[in-house]
Parts: structure tokens; C-alpha cells; sequence
């Protein structure tokens, strides 16, 4: 009886705070179905007409500025491909890592993981003056796989600061699958590329989705490396610099604002009412391991 | 694979090479570089010579009141925002492992500001510092809501630790959820029936139990918080201005955004990249001395 009542109170108190926790959401909810002189005049009430949402979402669609669509086909595209690649090369070379025991081995591993603390302010700059010098020297810059304000350079960058924690991740697993599954498929004659993409991969599937979700959440959100590598206001921009760039180009207008910041959010929820379960999991296995 | 001579096949260098090649293409080559950048008149641009100045970047940083004000902002900050975090977290943690109802729409809720961009949230909860908590000021007649705390210092850093705080606990309560999880039931329910307190059961049986859950969890926010740039960017852009030891600078500009205006709006390049070689170590000395006392912690518990 006593436990009962202390649930009911429990659920009243959680309850609460997940009211106080979603204000936000809400916020740019009722204000993105609003015109700019309401917001200013009250941005707590409910919208009169709230089909005023629709007014501001096609603004932000016929927005020169933002390209939603564009946008939004930008960070896909940069997304799904930079993980399938750090997907790709890492667990490959997290593979060979774990199962050549030479001291060249370990010190490479060990190179991978300790670029962990390495932050990004460090390498933004030279990093750019070096693309810059590479796609110059080899003539990639008058090709359309130039790096700068393109898609090559920023999946590369994407790449290269994906691969210490993806392969730090796949190492971990790698090291309890049993060696003698590989050494069965070895002596059937198979081939080690073989082996690996028939039989290890298969075998690497849950810290695959971990991997998958750390950096896509990540490459997704990211603002510094896209301003840095394809700038601000350039034809490739991702959603979140298509807001920066919004916001940053005219007086506050909130409401265009706040239904921007709502259309950039969208995406995001929509993938994670469905993979709720998957993320959770994931981000936490990640972050156990790592 | 042919390991028991100890040698390198083609296998291991095929399949090392790609990542190999990213990650020094884009951090080893560029990191190097910008070691040596720190040391030089470097201004990126194409066709000037770069010349080796040996200290006299550091010397100047060093005298720089901006870039020491910017890590005590920084420090005080990333205190906070870890003291904040691990307490919300916890507590939700300890909420959501009960058996209730909604159980699974509170932790989703919880979750979810962890998903969406600290540029995207920076510009929302600028809008409701600005409009949304003035206007609920004057409607109730709370007068200290009706000025917005992004125009005082100090409040403008407790928005960012509130932005923060909200956008990540959601992310380390999971971590002590399964931790809590894990944790043996006999032993909490044993210590229910030696008529422990609530309290006395938290502290010296549920905390020594998920002592890991902290190690990891600290390091992730002590990490987090030393590299905030988007929230920082976006919500207050570094202001509002103040005073600190006779200068005029921007009150609430961390390391992360120091180094970005030092190379955007100053176009002090060299100076920047000193900078960051700078906020390098901090950072190293700073997840080292965490990591080394935390696990000393687990130890003792």
C-alpha cells in the first residue's frame, strides 16, 4: 500500500519534470505557427491560427538562403556516405589490428586512440590551408572532386576524424570473437577478404549500429568542420549551416527563425521515434566501452 | 593470417591502408602542421612566405588578457556544467528506474534535446532567454525575469550551463541507468531489510557499486565541456561585454570561440594556432588528472 502511493508519487514528480523538459520543444512549437508581430507581442500563448505554420514553412522552403531541400540533400548525402565509409575502413582495419600481434601493430592502434584528445581547433586551420594545397598541386580543383565547398573534402575529413573512436570500438569486439571461426573458413580456402565480409562482419553487426549512430548523430549536427571545409553561404551546405547562415543574415525574425530550427530538428525526431530502442542502446554501449 | 612470424601480409597492409590514409591525411598532416604553424608568421595565404618567429606567438598569448580570461570562463564553466550534468543525471536516472507507468516516454523525452545540434538549440534557447522568460516576467509580475540573463555575465554563463545541462543529461542518465541496472538487486534489498535510509542506501551501497559509471561519465562531460563551441556560438556568441583587468572583452567567449575569433575576426592566425596548441595540453593534463583521480575513487569505494 505504502509502495503504491510512493509510485504514484514518483510518476506525479517524473511527470512534472518531463513537462518542464519538453518547454522547449514547445516553444518553437506555437511560435513557429505564428507571424512576427505576435511572437513579439506574446511568445507564450497558443497561436490564433495556427495554420500560420504553413505560411512559415513554405517561407523557409522558398528561402534562397536556407535551400531546405538542398540543404537537407546535402546532409543526407554527407552523412550516410562518410559512416558507410568509417564503417567500411575501420572495422577493416580494427580486424587486422586485433589479430596481427606485432609491436608495429599495437603502436598504430595506439596512434588511433590516442588522437582521441586531439581537438578540433588544432587541425581546422592547417587543415584547410593543406586541402587547399593538395586539390592546387594535383589539378583536383578545377575537376568537380575538388575538396574545398565540395563533397569529396568534407566525407574525407569526415573519414579521417571518424576512424580513432570507430576503430577503438571495433577492436574492443573483435577481441572476443573466437579465432577459430576465421581459421575454419582459412583452411575451406577461402581468401582473408572473403573471410572478413562473409564471416567476420555479419558477426560485428551490434557495435556496427553503435558505430552508425555515434557518428551519425555527430556528422549530422556538426557546424565547425562543415563552416571550415565548405564554408558559409556556399552551393554544398549542410542544415545546420543553412540556420547559422539564415540567422546570421537578416534581423531576428523568429518566427522564420523558429520554423527553421523546427524543419532542421524534423528529420531528427522522425529517425528516432522509429530507431529509439537502437540509439539508446548504441550510444550507451559506446560510451561504456569508450 | 600469417602472425606467428610476426610478419606484415598484404592483408594487414590493404585493409589497415584506408583508414590509414584518412586519418593522416586529415589529423596526423594538419596536427604536425600546426605544431609548426604555432611557431611561425603563418597567415594561410597562398603565395606569402612563412617565416620561423620561435616563442614570440606564445609570448604574446600569454600576455593576452582575452585568451586568460577565456579560460577561466572556461573553467568555471566546465565545472559547473560537470557538477550539473552528473546531479540531473543521477537524479533522473534514479526516477526512470522505477517501475512506471510512462517509463518509456520519460526516458525518450529526456533523451531527445541529446539528438539535435548545439547551433539549433543555441538559437532557441536565445529566443527564450530573450522573449519567452522576459514576457513570462512581466505577465506575472516577476520583475528579475523581465531583463534576460544573456545581458549579465554571469547569468549569460549559468544560460549556457542550463543549455548544456538540459542537452546532455539526458545522454549520461542513460549511462547510470544501465549501470543502475547492472548493480546486484540482493545487495540494495538487503541493506532495505537492515532498515537503511534511503539515503544511507545511496550513498554507501547503490554510489560504490556504479563508481565506473562516473569515471566515464565525468570524462565524457569534463571533455564535452572544455570543447564547447556550438552552444556558445549560437546562444551568446560570446557577450554580453564587460570589464576584466582593465580590458574590454567578451564576458562569456571559452577557449573553443577564442580561438575561432583570434583566427576569424583578428586574423591572427599563428596566434590561434598557438592558441589551440595550448588548449591541446590543458585538455590532455585535464582528462589525465580525471581519469587518474576517478580511478582512484573506484578503488577506495
Amino acid at each position: 500500500m505504502n509502495t503504491k502511493r510512493k509510485l504514484i508519487g514518483l510518476e506525479i514528480l517524473t511527470f512534472t519534470i518531463f513537462l518542464i523538459y519538453i518547454i522547449p520543444f514547445y516553444i518553437v512549437a506555437i511560435n513557429s505557427a505564428k507571424p512576427t508581430l505576435d511572437i513579439i507581442r506574446d511568445p507564450l500563448t497558443f497561436p490564433e491560427n495556427p495554420a500560420q505554420l504553413f505560411a512559415n514553412v513554405q517561407a523557409i522552403l522558398d528561402s534562397h538562403v536556407v535551400r531546405y531541400v538542398s540543404s537537407f540533400t546535402s546532409s543526407v548525402i554527407i552523412t550516410t556516405i562518410s559512416v558507410g565509409l568509417i564503417v567500411l575502413i575501420s572495422s577493416m582495419a580494427a580486424w587486422v589490428l586485433v589479430r596481427t600481434k606485432t609491436a608495429l601493430s599495437s603502436v598504430i592502434f595506439m596512434v588511433f586512440v590516442a588522437a582521441m584528445v586531439i581537438p578540433f581547433q588544432v587541425v581546422m586551420f592547417p587543415l584547410i590551408s593543406w586541402f587547399h594545397r593538395v586539390e592546387v598541386v594535383t589539378g583536383l580543383i578545377n575537376t568537380p572532386f575538388r575538396l574545398l565547398q565540395n563533397y569529396p573534402g568534407i566525407i574525407l575529413a569526415y573519414m579521417g576524424f571518424g576512424t580513432s573512436l570507430s576503430i577503438f570500438l571495433f577492436h574492443g569486439f573483435i577481441k572476443s570473437i573466437p579465432l577459430e571461426l576465421e581459421e575454419a573458413s582459412t583452411m575451406d580456402g577461402c581468401s582473408k577478404a572473403v573471410t572478413f565480409f562473409r564471416i567476420i562482419f555479419p558477426i560485428l553487426k551490434p557495435i556496427t549500429v553503435t558505430v552508425m549512430i555515434l557518428n551519425g548523430i555527430w556528422i549530422w549536427n556538426d557546424y565547425l568542420l562543415p563552416f571550415m571545409v565548405l564554408g558559409s553561404g556556399n552551393q554544398v551546405q549542410t542544415l545546420p549551416l543553412a540556420v547559422a547562415h539564415f540567422v546570421g543574415s537578416f534581423v531576428r525574425r523568429w518566427d522564420l527563425i523558429l520554423t527553421a530550427t523546427l524543419m532542421a530538428m524534423l528529420p531528427v525526431i522522425i529517425v528516432f521515434l522509429f530507431l529509439q530502442k537502437h540509439i539508446i542502446k548504441g550510444m550507451v554501449e559506446g560510451s561504456v566501452k569508450g | 593470417m600469417s602472425t606467428k612470424h610476426g610478419k606484415h601480409n598484404t592483408t594487414f597492409i590493404l585493409f589497415l591502408l584506408p583508414a590509414l590514409f584518412a586519418f593522416s591525411f586529415v589529423i596526423v598532416i594538419p596536427f604536425l602542421l600546426g605544431i609548426y604553424y604555432s611557431f611561425t608568421d603563418w597567415t594561410a595565404m597562398t603565395g606569402t612566405q612563412v617565416n620561423w618567429v620561435g616563442l614570440d606567438n606564445y609570448r604574446i598569448i600569454f600576455q593576452d588578457i582575452t585568451f586568460l580570461h577565456s579560460f577561466l570562463a572556461t573553467l568555471s564553466y566546465a565545472i559547473l556544467n560537470i557538477f550539473f550534468i552528473n546531479l540531473v543525471a543521477f537524479g533522473l536516472a534514479l526516477l526512470v528506474t522505477n517501475k512506471l507507468k510512462l517509463v518509456g516516454l520519460y526516458r525518450a523525452a529526456f533523451f531527445l534535446p541529446n539528438l539535435i545540434g548545439g547551433i539549433i538549440l543555441g538559437y532557441i534557447w536565445q529566443f527564450i532567454f530573450n522573449n519567452a522568460i522576459t514576457a513570462f516576467g512581466s505577465a506575472s509580475g516577476l520583475a528579475f525575469l523581465e531583463v534576460t540573463f544573456l545581458s549579465n555575465r554571469n547569468l549569460a554563463l549559468l544560460a549556457i550551463v542550463v543549455v548544456t545541462t538540459w542537452q546532455m543529461a539526458g545522454y549520461i542518465m542513460m549511462i547510470y541507468v544501465a549501470a543502475i541496472q547492472s548493480a546486484p538487486v540482493e545487495l540494495l534489498e538487503a541493506s532495505h531489510i537492515d532498515g537503511a535510509t534511503y539515503v544511507q542506501r545511496l550513498w554507501h551501497i547503490l554510489l560504490p557499486l556504479i563508481a565506473p559509471a562516473f569515471t566515464v561519465s565525468m570524462f565524457l562531460t569534463l571533455v564535452r565541456s572544455f570543447q564547447q563551441f556550438d552552444v556558445n556560438f549560437a546562444l551568446t556568441a560570446g557577450g554580453p561585454s564587460g570589464m576584466f583587468m582593465g580590458r574590454a572583452l567578451l564576458t562569456t567567449e571559452f577557449l573553443a570561440l577564442n580561438i575561432f575569433n583570434t583566427a576569424f575576426s583578428f586574423r591572427e592566425l599563428a596566434q590561434g594556432q598557438a592558441k589551440s596548441v595550448i588548449f591541446f595540453l590543458l585538455l590532455t593534463v585535464a582528462s589525465l588528472i580525471q581519469v587518474y583521480y576517478n580511478k582512484r575513487k573506484e578503488l577506495e569505494m
